[in-house]
């Protein structure tokens, strides 16, 4: 079968912030690079990013990488790479001012610099007290930068294919990735993109469960493609459920309220996170606070007619102040919840927020499988597992990973590609067939499963067997199931099979990919035995020899989930830092 | 959980197979949880997959499922079923190409957009740390910089229908006001020539329906004014 095919020195996929903070690396050194998006730029999901971006510039008061570094770790239950830990928090000031220089228009201190307020997790002085680092546009910080970013794009000429989707990776004999298949929407026509360098820079999949603050875009796809292609995803099961996902909507509510002095109470107005995290309380890092408000919900003193949620109260605040640092938030509770937070409390529930696994790569953006570059591939953002974020993301965290490892990648991908040969090899055809086969069974696909029912199974099975608290059962069981569903996708078919801007067909893809992740998420989950950061379970016991259930002697190890035939590997975590002393393990408490 | 029956008539217009477009009439099943327009439509395109709109965010950031909802456009995410009368109208944005049912052809309002070099352009060597910018200054970017390109209202704007190709549309110039308005950005007088035009920003005449349908009340005809003072102070 024919296939067009395009070539270019670089092809990106995703045009969030770190695509495109990588697009503008590749853009201003003069390469040939196509971003190609499923949406246009400026929609996608870092839009929604609300509270700030980290970085010690101490603009209010004393701060410095090595703290951040240290709170990074310590966030990430240990299980964070320090080498790439130590090279984002270094890095940090440098990204943010260069943001800044690009037109980011952060909020403003008094002296002109910029603003910064305190968010979970950030310390001074290595776990003290909370500290100002996170970098903030009102609480509108994503939407600022990714506009930001798209315009210096603009301004760099870079070619963007918008409303393209990606549908697998191509690789050939020796598993040298050559570019990826993909679908432009509009007409449904399928080209291969070839090139010497391809980057994933896809995003999440918080679509996997029920409720999410994810976007309806936020399908996995450059996991799935990954997964499809032989690549192992690394730490699957570790999914952050944000504290404060406004209860009934999923829609995200900042972390950043509770920076400005925001506080959680549950039935009888009791400050509740005190009995929980005495020294940062509500500033306690995400999984910390999540399980806490789980607990209170559980153990009856829930809020509402079904006790099935906590109230976020800011009804103490100026008013002057939420109008001017968290006008989105109030903007958001309006709509969303009914509730004007100057006057009254904002009903919120944990919410599935964030995948801190993904696609294995080092701190220079470089997919390492086996312990080995693979060449020509590389991943950044949420999609990638670097790993950073480990157990358990520190807020305002993500942000940064998008500007230091699009911007890491990015240079990785100029030194390849000016050392790759001059004209790009013979296509691998077998991967593209592969692709043309999927788009042609769905074609063909009758009395199949609808893709909204495989869907809402998937979803269902994810949300009660996978959640904040995890259970030895509830897993072994979650696997049984979403294997079901598994076939259940095989054969999803869709009614619709025009060629115009077929947003059916388009789920279906996304349904794919979004499988994909949901076995490696509910597999990994099942066989890793004890708690750490995000994932706890029922089974690991709280000992002194294994503090909150951490079991460093068997556990502190990366897991790597193979598609084929479902096989879990692990790989150590890295605890020597680039330059400065390994922060040494010890049990986590805020 | 309670349930109630709403009805839709919705534009509906695949090129492969429809000679012009129609209304095709809904009737949906609505969940107690069920509040926003968004809802209602991914639920009807379960019923029906053929439906196509975009979507993403379902949270009024991202901007992408503006459309035409009884009249006034709009984003699906953010506006409450309960407010609008029934059968309640869907048609796609108007003034722009359809694609397909509720898709727009949005290539001329995104050059518009990129038409006024929406970047700050600042040639002078950047510092080491940030360009300091007062709180007040920073100030002025209110209401500017929120924009999500949803384009309501460039497409509820009669200018716009009339001179897609001329007129930048209020979009396009609250944009540019957002970078003239920054203390950062040094190329005012090179923007201002930009809009220098009979078409470009003199075809605004102070309709006001972009402020009117603005699904974050920002208001376009303001900032537009300000460029218009700012020609005239120019010249004087």
């Amino acid at each position: 079968m024919s296939v067009p095919v395009r070539k270019f020195d670089a092809v990106i996929v995703g045009a969030g912030g770190a695509g495109l903070r990588a697009a503008l690396q590749l853009s201003e050194a003069g390469l040939k690079t196509a971003v190609l998006s499923k949406v246009f730029p400026t929609r996608s999901h870092t839009v929604a990013a609300q509270g700030g971006v980290s970085a010690s510039l101490g603009n209010s008061e004393p701060d410095h990488w090595h703290w951040h570094m240290y709170d990074t770790v310590k966030g990430s239950d240990w299980l964070g790479d320090q080498d790439a830990i130590e090279f984002m928090c270094r890095e940090a000031p440098n990204v943010v001012v260069e943001l800044e220089h690009f037109g980011m228009p952060f909020d403003r201190n008094a002296d002109g610099s910029i603003y910064q307020r305190p968010f979970g997790g950030h310390m001074s002085n290595f776990g003290e007290k909370p500290v100002r680092r996170a970098c903030a546009a009102a609480d509108r910080t994503g939407h600022a930068m990714l506009h930001a970013l798209y315009q210096r794009n603009v301004r760099a000429n870079t070619q963007f294919f918008v409303e393209w989707m990606a549908l697998d990776l191509v690789r050939d004999e020796q598993g040298n990735v050559q570019g990826v298949v993909a679908m432009e929407m509009e007409t449904s026509e399928v080209y291969v993109f070839q090139a010497k360098a391809t980057l994933f820079a896809t995003g999440g999949a918080g679509r996997i469960f029920a409720s999410s603050t994810n976007a309806f875009i936020n399908t996995g796809d450059g996991l799935g493609m990954a997964a499809r292609a032989g690549i192992p995803l690394e730490d699957m099961e570790f999914w952050q459920f944000h504290p404060t996902g406004v209860a009934g909507a999923g829609v995200l509510i900042t972390e950043g309220v509770r920076g400005e002095g925001g506080i959680l109470r549950n039935s009888a107005g009791e400050r509740f996170m005190e009995r929980y995290a005495p020294n940062a309380k509500d500033l306690a890092s995400r999984d910390v606070v999540s399980r806490a408000m789980v607990t209170e919900i559980n153990e009856g003193r829930g809020c509402g007619p079904n006790k099935d949620h906590v109230l976020l109260d800011i009804t103490h605040l100026d008013p002057e102040v939420i109008k001017s640092k968290l006008p989105g938030i109030r903007e958001i509770s309006i709509k969303f919840a009914n509730v004007d937070p100057i006057k009254a409390p904002i009903p919120v529930v944990p919410t599935c927020h964030y995948q801190m696994g993904g696609i294995p790569t080092n701190y220079k953006g470089e997919v390492i499988v086996d312990e080995k570059p693979v060449t020509g591939f590389y991943a950044a953002g949420e999609v990638a597992c670097a790993s950073v974020h480990g157990a358990n993301r520190l807020g305002t965290n993500s942000l940064l990973d998008l500007l230091v490892f699009g911007k890491s990648s990015g240079n990785s991908m100029i030194d390849f590609i000016k050392t790759a040969p001059k004209d790009l090899p013979v296509l691998a055809m077998a991967d593209v067939e592969r692709s043309l086969a999927r788009v042609e069974r769905l074609n063909q696909q009758s009395n199949g499963t609808q893709v909204n029912d495989a869907r809402a199974a998937m979803q269902a099975t994810m949300q009660k067997h996978c959640g904040v608290f995890r259970f030895k059962d509830m897993l072994a069981e979650g696997v049984a199931k979403i294997l079901e569903v598994e076939k259940m996708v095989k054969t999803i078919e869709i009614a619709d099979k025009s060629k115009t801007f077929n947003t059916a067909r388009l789920e279906a893809l996304e349904l794919e990919n979004l499988i994909e992740v949901a076995k490696a998420t509910m597999i990994s989950a099942d066989a890793r035995t004890e708690s750490r950061g995000a994932h706890v379970r029922d089974d690991a016991e709280d000992t002194p020899e294994r503090p909150n259930g951490r079991d460093d002697a068997n556990w502190l190890k990366h897991t790597l989930w193979h598609r084929d035939g479902n096989q879990l590997k692990y790989k150590p975590v890295t605890m020597k830092p680039l330059s400065v002393d390994t922060i040494a393990l010890k049990t986590r408490s805020y | 959980m309670t349930t109630r029956t709403v009805k839709f008539s919705i534009y509906r217009f695949d090129p492969e197979k429809d000679a012009k477009p129609y209304m095709k009439d809904y009737t949906v099943e609505l969940d107690s949880t069920d509040r926003k327009l968004l809802d209602a439509l991914v639920k009807l395109k379960v019923v029906d997959d053929a439906i196509s709109f975009r979507r993403s965010c379902r949270e009024g950031v991202c901007g992408s499922d503006a459309m035409n909802i009884n009249g006034k456009n709009g984003l699906a995410c953010v506006t409450d079923i309960d407010t609008l009368k029934q059968p309640i109208q869907i048609r796609p944005l108007p003034g722009l190409p359809v694609v397909r049912d509720l898709i727009v052809d949005m290539t001329q309002f995104f050059k518009q957009y990129h038409s006024i070099k929406p970047y700050v352009i600042n040639d002078t060597p950047a510092p080491d740390r940030e360009r300091l910018q007062s709180p007040e200054d920073r100030e002025e970017l209110n209401g500017l910089y929120e924009c999500i390109l949803c384009a309501c209202c460039s497409t509820s704007c009669p200018s716009f229908w009339w001179n897609p190709d001329k007129f930048v549309g209020p979009a396009g110039l609250l944009a540019a006001y957002r970078f003239i308005a920054d203390t950062r950005d040094t190329a005012t007088n090179e923007r201002l020539d930009n809009l220098e035009d009979p078409y470009r920003l003199f075809r605004c005449h102070s309709i006001m329906n972009c402020v009117d349908v603005c699904p974050k009340e920002l208001n376009p005809t303001k900032a537009i004014g300000k460029i218009k003072d700012l020609m005239v102070k120019r010249i004087a």
